[in-house]
């Protein structure tokens, strides 16, 4: 079980998992500081006989400062965040030669239609197979995502990449894997009584297991 | 410096011949209609965590069959194992009855109409009959709800956010009446509200008592005329997209179904247009009425007020052009994605110059920590932790890992359960006596506190590594999937805290419904403070004075160099006072 | 006492005439019987594997060989099997079913619905049993009756009924995609299905003319006219061709 955040499986997993640390150490601070505040207060300031509070109604410096920390602190911030937004998310965040899958969501699968060996989709090789993800390490790929029934969407964890699925919507989610391995990919919209179980294998091969995955699949789906 | 004694200067009404139903059935007396919504909310804030310990069973131990399910009928839990369909009911029915049926309703329903003629000084609503509509309205909105979970194939099942197109085809949800039934609800809960914000905004711009300015009104009733402002703007896009959904359920319209040219990305806008001003309606009230039991337990004037009224006015403002940040990954253009972060990262700021200026109202007091204001520091802290979380969901790259994972569930609950609820149990405590006219157990009100405060933590805290974890919302069985199976022993240790938590709970209903006859007999003003509300006796009389009182000051005015006491009613008149300049309104 | 007795009397009597008036006439001995074979001519079509790598708990009860599509089932002996054959008009009006003997049951085992095919009368309880012990859905997408959609998440079994003929409700899983099977509620007993040897046999039958349908998920259905007297046996086949 991770305390914090799980494998870093792709290339932006670093850049959103350095942003979520960033935001904790801010946090951070401004946690200490409001709750050892208030439990000093609650302890240096509790009733005493004798003891009389101290009359003011505020004092305009300090709302000057802290207004004005947290406004440049969220500031800077959003700056910071909108940079790997547009990186990630923008309209033209899509690298040009990334690797085409389409990914069809259904209750309560995921069909998944792979290129073929000409790297195309929407041709005669195209083979589609259910609630597996075969992609090739190193490389960017683009899932073309679509639905079929109701809103579902496409989360990779250790990819970080999250994308509904909207009926009457193609939306394109992009991403790189750098680790080999196995992992899941989970729905998570709520999609009716299966999306707990709208679950996928996802497989990060090298170019060589991939090519041959590739082949094997084709085969097998031809038959 | 002259010494003045604190007592009543003011002339309570008592001349009332009313029946027994429309002295407390169809009662047109705000505090009478105040008490009505208490007693409903709270019930359906016992049926809302009902639901959720349903739900806390199942992801603690999914697929065993659950103590006491087997009252549930097969289509629910056949030998008492939640089936997928009724556990996706259950969240549904436990976020719509914990928004709509309880933490709005209490904070609006109750104290807007209970405290805002007493604390402006007048002796009704504006509107009284249409005040007793808002909540008759309000009971059959309940009564529906509650029916649809007993039809034929359950009640409703999309979440409460009801995304279509799912809640709107039946083949797709596999409920058929239930959304219907759901739909109809929350027109008549919009319609509840609409009535109320028209009769909080009117009696608050004209029916204050002389002398009570705008920056003379005590906190808690600005937050609950922002509130009311941010309600009757916000509930009818609600009512508009409930009915164009029930239109799609019942009449063959398709406005969400992409399947006949419908757009499913509209139900998201609308709903969260509304949604979005909604969850400031579900925290400002808590906010204003913490605001007045802090400065009290402090003993201090509030710090900063103007800032605090700005501030409220500000998250108020902002909260229209926020809504996107909950569709981040809908889908929708990416660019609206910036612009909602902006505008998201930006309403931090007004709440945490609230969550400073509390602290500022606590530095240099004299606390004392009755059950309020024990209940209200634990709102500041709570509500600073589910603020700072809310961070994270603002910046659109993180978002993509955290929507709609455990880290939103932990933050909803530390700003609605964390903040909302527990300043509602310091205000229940707080203004019990000024409407049964007795006070609640003192030492109860402790005990309930310090555990609730614990569990509570023990609860929700963890959830925030689930989300971290990548364990997705509204999951019936998370150990479905390998990544997830070490987290279940997490699970289990949340459930059990939260079935404690729960029990808890138990000790302030009993607290609250023995004391209503056995409690101790409350004084005119127990917690010394300053709000027109306390020159009443407790309970408050029908038509509350016979002539309203003059106020001569802010409501905040503890300690001050003025007065012996360390308090300072707004209606005690000093030598040293003038007059306001406005002449009473006739028959007043 | 006497008037107790008369009472009883008449109560004995008026209860006789109405068990008299009611009773229906005993069916004929043993009725008219329909059988035949359906057969299937032209190529054989190959139907696709089901890859069920998603769900372990199913593939591996596929130890021989994996499983693969149900949609045209053609038999060795070239009919086809998996056709619903029913009586589609020609029973008399004052015709009413016996009621039935029990439940039909749907079984998912190895993620397949057992048997694909299946009648049922209006009525009757349809057991649906899950041997799977892993969540399955089962949608009836039913248009005449009231449609549902309800899960079993461990092994159980759920009872439903339809109150109106429906010839077919389409069911399936949406857990599993692949998984569909076909029922046709009836309101008499007067169905079958072809099995692994083509052949159906409508029993019983009360002397007539008949319609008789048989209908196929991929090929259509198709009519014959059939008369049966007494307890004789008349033949009809059905011929689908594949495309």
């Amino acid at each position: 079980m991770h305390w914090w955040l799980p494998l870093k499986g792709s290339t932006f997993a670093g850049e959103v998992d350095g942003l979520f640390l960033a935001i904790t150490i801010i946090t951070g601070i401004a946690f200490v500081l409001v709750e050892v505040g208030l439990i000093w207060f609650i302890v240096k300031y509790r009733q005493r006989p004798g003891q009389k509070a101290f009359y003011t109604h505020g004092n305009n410096r300090a709302e000057v400062i802290w207004t004005t920390i947290p406004a440049v602190t969220m500031v800077a911030l959003g700056l910071i965040s909108n940079h790997y937004w547009v990186k990630i998310k923008g309209r033209h965040s899509v690298p040009a030669n990334a690797y085409p899958i389409a990914i069809h969501a259904k209750q309560f699968e995921w069909q998944v239609t792979y290129p073929g060996a000409d790297g195309q989709l929407g041709t005669p090789d195209d083979f589609t197979v259910r609630n597996q993800l075969h992609v090739p390490v190193g490389r960017p790929v683009v899932v073309h995502l679509s639905s079929e029934d109701v809103i579902h969407s496409f989360f990779v964890p250790v990819f970080r990449v999250k994308q509904d699925a909207v009926p009457g919507m193609e939306i394109n989610a992009w991403f790189q894997a750098t680790v080999p391995g196995t992992y899941e990919l989970g729905c998570a919209e709520l999609c009716g009584l299966g999306h707990y179980r709208m679950r996928a294998q996802v497989v990060v091969h090298s170019q060589e297991d991939y090519d041959a995955w590739m082949k094997q699949a084709a085969q097998e789906a031809s038959q | 410096m002259t010494t003045v004694a604190a007592t009543a200067h003011t002339t309570p009404a008592h001349h009332d011949d009313r029946s027994f139903i429309r002295k407390y059935i169809f009662s047109t007396d705000h505090k009478i209609i105040g008490i009505q919504f208490l007693f409903v909310s709270l019930f359906f804030l016992l049926i809302g965590g009902l639901l959720a310990m349903q739900m806390r069973w199942q992801l603690a131990y999914p697929g065993q069959p659950m103590p006491g399910g087997g009252i549930l009928p097969e289509s629910m839990a056949p030998g008492g194992v939640i089936l997928p369909e009724y556990y996706i009911q259950l969240v549904t029915m436990h976020g719509t009855f914990m928004v709509f049926f309880a933490i709005m309703p209490l904070l609006v329903g109750v104290y807007a109409n209970f405290l805002i003629p007493l604390k402006i000084g007048t002796h009704d609503m504006a509107f009284p009959r249409i005040n007793m509509w808002s909540f008759w309205a309000f009971f059959a909105a309940g009564l529906v709800m509650l029916s649809s979970l007993f039809v034929p194939d359950g009640a409703a099942r999309a979440g409460w956010t009801m995304y279509a197109p799912l809640s709107a085809r039946h083949d797709y949800s596999g409920a058929s009446i239930g959304q219907e039934l759901w739909s109809v609800s929350i027109i008549l809960v919009g319609l509840s509200s609409i009535l109320g914000s028209l009769n909080y905004i009117t009696t608050i711009i004209n029916n204050r008592a002389p002398g009570m300015t705008w920056f003379r009104m005590p906190l808690s009733v600005w937050s609950l005329f922002i509130t009311a402002i941010l309600g009757l703007l916000a509930l009818p896009v609600l009512s508009g997209a409930a009915i164009m959904l029930l239109f799609d359920q019942i009449i063959g319209t398709h406005f969400f179904d992409p399947a006949a040219g419908g757009q499913a990305l509209l139900w998201q806008h609308l709903f969260w247009f509304f949604g979005h001003p909604e969850v400031y309606i579900l925290i400002l009230p808590a906010m204003g009425m913490v605001s007045d039991i802090v400065a009290n337990g402090s003993r201090k004037p509030i710090f900063g007020y103007h800032s605090m009224v700005f501030a409220i006015i500000a998250i108020a403002f902002l909260g229209w052009i926020v809504w996107g940040h909950h569709m981040f990954m809908s889908g929708m253009n990416p660019t609206l994605g910036s612009s909602f972060m902006v505008s998201t990262l930006v309403i931090a700021v007004p709440s945490a110059v609230k969550v400073f200026n509390w602290m500022g109202t606590m530095w240099r007091g004299n606390i004392q920590f009755h059950v309020p204001m024990l209940n209200a520091v634990a709102f500041v802290a709570m509500f600073a932790i589910g603020g700072l979380s809310g961070i994270y969901m603002a910046a659109t790259p993180v978002d993509m890992f955290i929507h709609d994972t455990y880290f939103i569930v932990a933050h909803l609950h530390y700003v609605l359960f964390g903040g909302s609820l527990f300043a509602l149990f310091g205000a229940i405590v707080y203004w019990y006596p000024k409407m049964f006219g007795r006070m609640m157990s003192e030492r109860w009100g402790k005990v309930h506190f310090w555990l609730t405060f614990v569990l509570y933590n023990c609860v929700f805290f963890p959830m925030h590594i689930l989300g971290m974890g990548g364990m997705m919302r509204r999951l019936y069985d998370p150990s479905q999937y390998t990544f997830l199976q070490p987290y279940q022993p997490m699970n289990v240790f949340i459930s059990i805290s939260a079935f404690l938590l729960f029990a808890t709970q138990v000790i302030f209903f009993v607290n609250f419904w023995w004391s209503l006859k056995k409690g101790k007999p409350a004084p005119q003003n127990p917690w010394n403070d300053n709000g027109l509300e306390w020159s009443l006796p407790s309970p408050a009389p029908h038509g509350n004075w016979e002539k309203v009182p003059t106020v001569y000051r802010g409501p905040y005015e503890f300690s001050s160099p003025q007065a012996a006491e360390d308090f300072l009613p707004q209606y005690t008149k000093l030598p040293t006072d003038r007059e306001p300049v406005r002449a009473p309104v006739a028959g007043h | 006492m006497r008037k107790l007795g008369a009472v009883a009397a008449t109560g004995v009597v008026l209860a006789l005439g109405l068990a008299a008036w009611t009773r229906q006439p005993p069916p004929p001995a043993q009725g008219g019987t329909i059988s035949g074979k359906v057969k299937f001519t032209g190529a054989k079509p190959v139907m696709p594997k089901i890859d069920m790598t998603e769900e372990p708990k199913c593939k591996a009860k596929y130890t021989a060989a994996p499983p693969t599509d149900e949609a045209v089932i053609v038999n060795a002996n070239g009919t086809l099997a998996d056709v619903f054959v029913y009586v589609k008009s020609g029973l008399p009006a004052s015709y009413t079913a016996p009621a039935p003997a029990g439940p039909v049951t749907l079984d998912q085992d190895g993620c397949r619905y057992h048997p694909h095919v299946l009648g049922i009368l209006v009525g009757q309880a349809l057991a649906i049993k899950n041997s799977d012990g892993i969540l399955h859905n089962i949608k009836a997408k039913a248009k005449a009756n009231r449609p549902f959609n309800i899960s079993q998440p461990t092994v159980m079994t759920s009872s439903k009924t339809f109150d109106k003929p429906e010839v077919m409700v389409a069911l399936e899983c949406n857990v599993h995609g692949w998984m569909h099977a076909w029922l046709g509620v009836l309101p008499h007993p007067f169905f079958g299905v072809s099995g692994a040897d083509g052949s159906f046999t409508l029993k019983g039958l009360p002397p007539g003319t008949y319609t008789i349908e048989a209908w196929h998920e991929k090929y259509g259905a198709q009519t014959a006219t059939v008369t049966v007297a007494g307890s004789e046996t008349k033949t009809a086949d059905f011929n689908f061709a594949g495309k």
